[in-house]
């Protein structure tokens, strides 16, 4: 990676070793701009997922105060950043519900919008489902009942297996995130796609034309354009292929581990590498520790401050039982996954679910005593 | 043996997994996440997680946080506040061994197919587990005094029984609180010097407990007279008062006749019916027995009259006594002792000890009935 060592300089310098940055980096934007369907001029290079959302968020709330609309199964950054915006402004942030598999309620949507509306916010592709969102019914909503709002969407768990600038036809801004296509932690990016005005949150130079001041991260873009370029390239195929293995791993598991279902209904639209099970009568923290001495890493929801897996703010959103929910398991697969690994999953998740199950539940032996 | 080691973030719990890795056997470190309100100490906030995680990874071993928030809501918090409503005061720290250090945490350890479980108390325990955790096993097991008497924590693991002790290594319990910070700071833990925890770690120390009782139950004045009946004040959150309590009585606390010698009055009852606290000099606050409830027994029970030692707090003094249980068997009875002590408020635990050259070994103990 020349952008870290010999090819060291600061974009916006004026010497040879800065022009070689800055061209990497205009070249870095190029490849992002079009796959995010925008041009160079209107991508901004970011820290990640959390800071495009939060610039699209708060800085459009910031600028244009009015109400703030975004989808309850929203990931934190969005969701938060929509509290911290209406705290700032002291406007109304109105949530909106979602059905069981995950998608937004379109006819709730429709009630939260109207004129004083100043941003909607609403995923491409859940984080923790993988439910694919009607968004062009959004945007068609949006654009009927709330003309002056901005529309952003989080296409952070899109952009390694969809066209975003299809799939995102109709939105003003959308967030990416690089490691979740293969690029390096902590690089994402927002694309403007029609002019929208923002508050910049970081002020300083006059970097990605004031929008967010700072010395871009040449290596963060260069590897991210890398990245995402290499997965377009893929994905047509890469698509196909996972959805296979997925579809395979979810069959499986239905099929080896008795008392599981699918959360996500069939024929509900997904992102090809998700894999979201509910399990009976298993506590996923237990599942999560026995899956990761057995090799094999997985989810359930987010964690917290302190590193504790918090109960899933999407499963409640869906109406998902609290008691289902402690069973949850979010296997998700990638690029890099192979028909071993699928086979590796089936073989250890039936047998960690048995190992619990075989214990069994006891009333513990402090109640056994008092008995 | 496979050991789940439970650390607070603190030092004891961080020499104890130090110890259990120096004796060779595999260990994962485990931190519990008890509370989600703001926490000024104790086992629950993000700073002690993070200490408990770099201690294992200094360690070389892996490292779990486990949420049992609303656990510790249900089986900590409630109980604590709905107790406080009707005039008991109960121990959290002893609620919380009993349902998630030595319930919640023991059968996740059970499931998880551990061998023991570890924690960093100062109290020892006799033999070492053999085999699964809740597998079978040939006892008895006995709880002691850990060897370091000032640190000595055995009056919160009362409620252990041969089940959990059988699974149970306390790898602290044969060193001072001097050779745990000198045993840390050898092998450079960041935990070493850190202050022991204080308190209650669900209150914080801006707001006390009347704030945070004041939040959750219905808090109001109340009458203050003495045991004549004659009224001698009031005070605003009756509920806040605790049998044996001498602070915060303003006037009606030392004025006025019959307030003893030593001029003061102290809280003699609290009735919250009839929304009055009787007050009185430290005299009237001092029994000869007292009434127990909901005990258990780590060792054999007392024989009749058999001569024991009854400690009614967690760094108090105890008194020789003996045990005399209800007819009815049914985990009631009471404790005569040698020498008057303060009446003890209800909710708090009473536990007795047989003494023994080796260390006493705690018998049982349960609840003051007030």
């Amino acid at each position: 990676m020349p952008w870290l060592s010999g090819a060291y300089g600061n974009p916006s310098g004026h010497h040879s070793v800065a022009a070689a940055a800055r061209t990497a980096l205009d070249q870095a934007r190029d490849v992002l701009a079009g796959a995010l369907g925008t041009v160079p001029g209107d991508l901004v290079v970011t820290s990640g997922g959390t800071e495009s959302d939060n610039l699209a968020v708060l800085g459009r709330a910031l600028l244009a105060p009015g109400a703030v609309v975004v989808g309850a199964v929203e990931h934190h950054a969005v969701l938060n950043a929509g509290r911290a915006a209406s705290q700032l402004t002291g406007q109304p942030l109105r949530t909106v519900g979602a059905d069981r598999h995950g998608r937004v309620d379109l006819s709730e949507l429709a009630k939260a919008l109207d004129p004083t509306v100043s941003l909607v916010s609403v995923q491409l592709v859940n984080n923790e489902l993988g439910t694919v969102q009607p968004f062009a019914d959004v945007a068609a909503l949006v654009r009927r009942r709330a003309p002056r709002a901005v529309l952003h969407t989080d296409a952070v768990q899109a952009a390694p297996w969809f066209d975003v600038a299809v799939l995102a036809e109709g939105a003003d801004l959308v967030s990416i995130s690089a490691h979740k296509f293969g690029g390096p932690q902590g690089a994402g990016a927002l694309a403007f796609r029609r002019p929208v005005e923002l508050a910049p949150l970081l002020h300083g130079g006059p970097q990605e034309r004031e929008r967010r001041a700072g010395t871009q991260n040449v290596a963060g873009a260069v590897g991210m354009a890398a990245a995402l370029a290499a997965v377009r390239a893929a994905a047509p195929r890469e698509a196909v292929r996972v959805a296979a293995l997925r579809d395979r791993l979810a069959a499986g598991l239905l099929e080896r581990v008795p008392g599981s279902v699918l959360t996500v209904g069939p024929g509900v639209p997904t992102a090809p590498g998700h894999c979201h099970v509910l399990i009976e009568g298993v506590d996923s923290e237990e599942l999560l520790f026995m899956l990761d001495t057995m090799g094999l890493a997985a989810s359930a929801g987010a964690a917290c401050a302190s590193g504790a897996m918090e109960p899933s703010h999407v499963l409640r959103a869906i109406g998902t039982a609290p008691e289902a929910a402690r069973g949850a398991l979010r296997l998700t697969l990638g690029h890099t996954s192979t028909d071993e690994d699928v086979e590796q999953a089936l073989e250890v998740v039936p047998r960690a679910v048995a190992s619990l199950r075989s214990v069994g539940a006891s009333p513990g032996p402090l109640a056994r005593r008092s008995a | 043996m496979r050991v789940l080691v439970a650390l607070s973030g603190g030092v004891d719990s961080s020499v104890a997994a130090a110890l259990m890795t120096e004796q060779g056997h595999e260990v994962v470190g485990a931190t519990m996440k008890l509370w989600g309100g703001p926490s000024d100490s104790g086992c629950c906030s993000v700073a002690d997680v993070e200490d408990a995680r770099r201690v294992c990874q200094q360690l070389g071993v892996a490292h779990h946080v486990f949420n049992f928030s609303s656990e510790f809501e249900r089986d900590v918090v409630a109980p604590y506040v709905e107790g406080h409503a009707r005039a008991v005061t109960p121990n959290p720290c002893i609620s919380c061994n009993a349902h998630l250090k030595f319930d919640r945490f023991w059968q996740r350890a059970r499931h998880l197919g551990f061998d023991a479980i570890a924690t960093g108390h100062h109290a020892r325990v006799s033999g070492r587990p053999t085999g699964r955790v809740g597998g079978p096993g040939a006892g008895p097991w006995h709880l002691r005094r850990g060897r370091d008497a000032a640190k000595d924590q055995s009056y919160v693991l009362y409620m252990l029984g041969q089940a959990q002790l059988r699974d149970l290594v306390l790898p602290v319990g044969e060193m001072t609180k001097e050779e745990v910070r000198a045993h840390a700071s050898r092998l450079g833990l960041r935990t070493a010097s850190k202050p022991d925890s204080q308190d209650v770690c669900f209150i914080s120390r801006t707001g006390g407990r009347s704030a945070f009782l004041g939040d959750r139950i219905p808090v109001g004045p109340g009458r203050l007279v003495s045991p004549e009946g004659v009224q001698l004040g009031e005070v605003q959150e009756l509920e806040l008062l605790t049998v044996g309590q001498r602070r915060g009585l303003g006037p009606a606390g030392h004025i006025g006749p019959g307030a003893g010698p030593s001029g003061r009055r102290y809280v003699l009852d609290v009735d919250l019916v009839q929304r009055k606290a009787t007050l009185g000099p430290l005299a009237g606050l001092m029994v000869s027995s007292l009434d127990v409830g909901g005990v258990t027994w780590v060792d054999e029970e007392p024989q009749t009259g058999e001569a024991l030692q009854v400690q009614m707090s967690a760094h108090g003094r105890p008194v020789g006594g003996h045990w005399e249980p209800s007819p009815l068997g049914d985990g009631h009875g009471r404790v005569w002792l040698v020498e008057p002590v303060r009446r003890v408020a209800a909710g708090q635990a009473v536990v007795l000890y047989r003494p023994d050259p080796d260390g006493d070994l705690v018998v049982g103990g349960g609840t003051s009935g007030g």
